[in-house]
């Protein structure tokens, strides 16, 4: 029962400590002798171009959650691709059959997409 | 698969909702037609959908290993929810024009929210009830915040996805928690070893969480704070849905758990969760809907009060009871709706003729509407020759047989407070005169739409046992 647990939250508790005294660690006894150069936001060692709060156009936002329709999609056919050998081999046909379905109804959905102009940049 | 091919044969009306759903995206989107055809086609789908299964209502059988219930008790639910649908749609093709969501996505929301209302019906396991849940509350999201140039709609459509979803997480949590206890998801062997999980703490808190997000989603009081805001948000045909067929399945999700209860032990455990709620509701929604002048808002506080009434039946947890809450909500459903739908005829363009005022004379502009208002307002108090009167008394006389006397006149007596509020909107109807000049719209769908709901008001009223009968061989 939750006396089970007891073992989790030792772990929980010990990790979350030794992480805070590493950090806490080095904030208190590292050295501290900061320039203009090390105290500048960091762009892959560019010089930074204009402030770090820049306005995304909400396409971006609109591209990402599309995305998550192929990620789903992902996810559920890979584990059947996997065992589809040994499916094929009990089922038949109706192993492929629901997969068939699922991917005609996900397709529908960014068929629609599509077609009501989501992808249109302008 | 392992299921056998009659088991998919039996799940048509499922199926022929999905297709359609499909069949409907590919109308909006290769023929752009979709205004002008979605109504007619979605009426008919609900139509086939919502006879074949009240046709079908002996084919009662559990299929996918007990995962589901086809025919019988979920016939009764796919009916009410169809004819719900339908009417809907009915009264809402000149609406949403005028509201300006005349969008097709509208009829495939609708559509959508259905077919997940009828899988809530039919499922026997948490997963499967959880599915269902979602694919209607996301359908019910959207559709209360269609319209995004209105800012009640988006504040509604905010406030009913962010208290809903904090709802679904109870649901969620609870389902974990009844699993990790029982290691399983079927309500069947959930309740066939009840007893010996009630010592369990973790079953108990998992359980509970359950009911409560289930009594978010019947909105009743303390968990009611969304239903005010989101229903006077609402685009108005919407409202309707949402307040009746949307109650409605999460009414039957609470009787098939209760239901299953109470064929292996007594559903007496979940006797005082269910008291306390029901003495609540039918108080609260009563007492503050006194103070409303919009008619929608004191339509939603209505309705805290019903989902109250409801929860007596709950409580008592005996047959009679049982069968009395589906009776409610059948009659509830279409009493709803056709008061929701004169609310549309009447609120104007820009939602500006809601509050009472605008009723007053309401017999001089249109005889039909007021005295329509009038059926669904007594029905709604239960004045008997309606449907609502019936209702009330076979839930109240389930309680009795209960040994639950006292809870039953809690309930005649808040229905007795209620009476107030809804005659006020008759003596405004009959007996004010007219302060304020407009034209009522005409709008033949919603005309037949309020038509309908108010022959089937009064045919459930004067032979309840029309329905009831039906009712009681299949609610076991």
């Amino acid at each position: 029962m939750i006396i089970d647990y007891i073992p989790i939250i030792l772990v929980i508790i010990v990790a979350a400590a030794f992480a805070g005294i590493v950090v806490l660690s080095s904030v208190i006894f590292g050295p501290k002798r900061p320039n203009k150069i090390k105290v500048m936001p960091y762009e892959s060692g560019k010089d930074p171009i204009g402030t770090t709060h820049e306005r995304i156009s909400i396409k971006y936002y609109l591209v990402a959650i599309l995305f998550i329709i192929f990620d789903i999609e992902v996810i559920y056919v890979y584990p059947w691709a996997v065992q589809f050998k040994s499916l094929f081999n009990d089922f038949g046909i109706f192993a492929f059959l629901p997969m068939f379905i699922f991917l005609i109804v996900l397709e529908l959905g960014f068929l629609y997409i599509l077609m009501k102009g989501g992808l249109k940049w302008d | 698969m392992p299921a056998n091919n009659y088991e998919y044969f039996l799940l048509l009306p499922h199926i022929v909702l999905s297709v359609g759903i499909v069949l409907s995206i590919l109308i909006e989107i290769f023929t752009r037609k979709g205004k002008e055809v979605l109504p007619w086609f979605s009426s008919l789908l609900f139509l086939f959908v919502g006879f074949y299964s009240i046709i079908n209502i002996d084919k009662n059988f559990f299929i996918f290993g007990g995962m589901v219930e086809v025919g019988g008790r979920a016939s009764i639910f796919n009916f009410i929810f169809n004819i719900a649908a339908l009417l809907t749609v009915l009264a809402s093709t000149d609406y949403i024009k005028k509201y300006g969501i005349n969008y097709s996505e509208y009829y495939i929301l609708i559509q959508s929210s259905v077919l997940g209302m009828m899988v809530m019906a039919m499922a026997h396991d948490i997963l499967v009830i959880f599915m269902g849940l979602e694919l209607m509350s996301i359908c019910f999201y959207i559709l209360a915040g269609l319209n995004r140039k209105r800012s009640s709609n988006n504040e509604a459509s905010l406030k009913y996805f962010l208290l809903g979803s904090f709802a679904t997480g109870f649901i969620v949590y609870g389902i974990a928690l009844v699993y990790g206890t029982t290691g399983s998801t079927s309500i069947q062997n959930i309740f066939e070893n009840f007893m010996q999980y009630f010592n369990n703490i973790l079953f108990i808190v998992g359980m509970l969480l359950l009911l409560i997000g289930f009594s978010f989603k019947i909105a009743a009081v303390p968990f009611h704070m969304w239903v005010p805001d989101v229903y006077q948000g609402s685009a108005t045909s919407v409202t309707g849905l949402m307040s009746t067929a949307g109650k409605a399945a999460a009414f039957s999700v609470l009787l098939i758990l209760l239901g299953t209860s109470l064929s292996y032990s007594s559903p007496i455990v979940f006797r005082n969760y269910f008291s306390v709620i029901a003495v609540l509701s039918t108080l609260v929604g009563s007492i503050i809907a006194i103070a409303q002048t919009n008619l929608k808002r004191m339509l939603a506080y209505s309705s805290i009060a019903h989902a109250g009434y409801m929860a007596i039946g709950l409580a008592a947890g005996n047959n009679y009871s049982f069968a009395g809450i589906t009776f409610y909500l059948a009659a509830y459903v279409f009493m709803n709706i056709g008061a929701f739908t004169i609310i549309s005829l009447i609120e104007g363009k820009d939602e500006t003729r809601l509050t009472l005022n605008s009723y007053a004379g309401l017999n001089k502009k249109s005889p039909f509407l007021a005295a329509m208002m009038s059926l669904f307002m007594f029905a709604l108090a239960g004045i008997p020759p309606m449907a609502g009167f019936f209702g009330k008394y076979y839930v109240f006389f389930g309680a009795i047989k209960s040994d639950l006397t006292w809870l039953a006149i809690v309930g005649v007596l808040s229905s007795l407070i209620s009476v107030y509020f809804y005659l006020r909107v008759v003596v405004y109807v009959y007996f004010m005169n007219e302060n304020e000049q407009f034209e009522i719209e005409k709008s033949v769908g919603s005309n037949l739409a309020i038509s309908l709901t108010g022959l089937l008001v009064l045919l459930f009223g004067i032979f309840p046992d029309s329905l009831m009968n039906l009712i009681v061989n299949f609610i076991k």
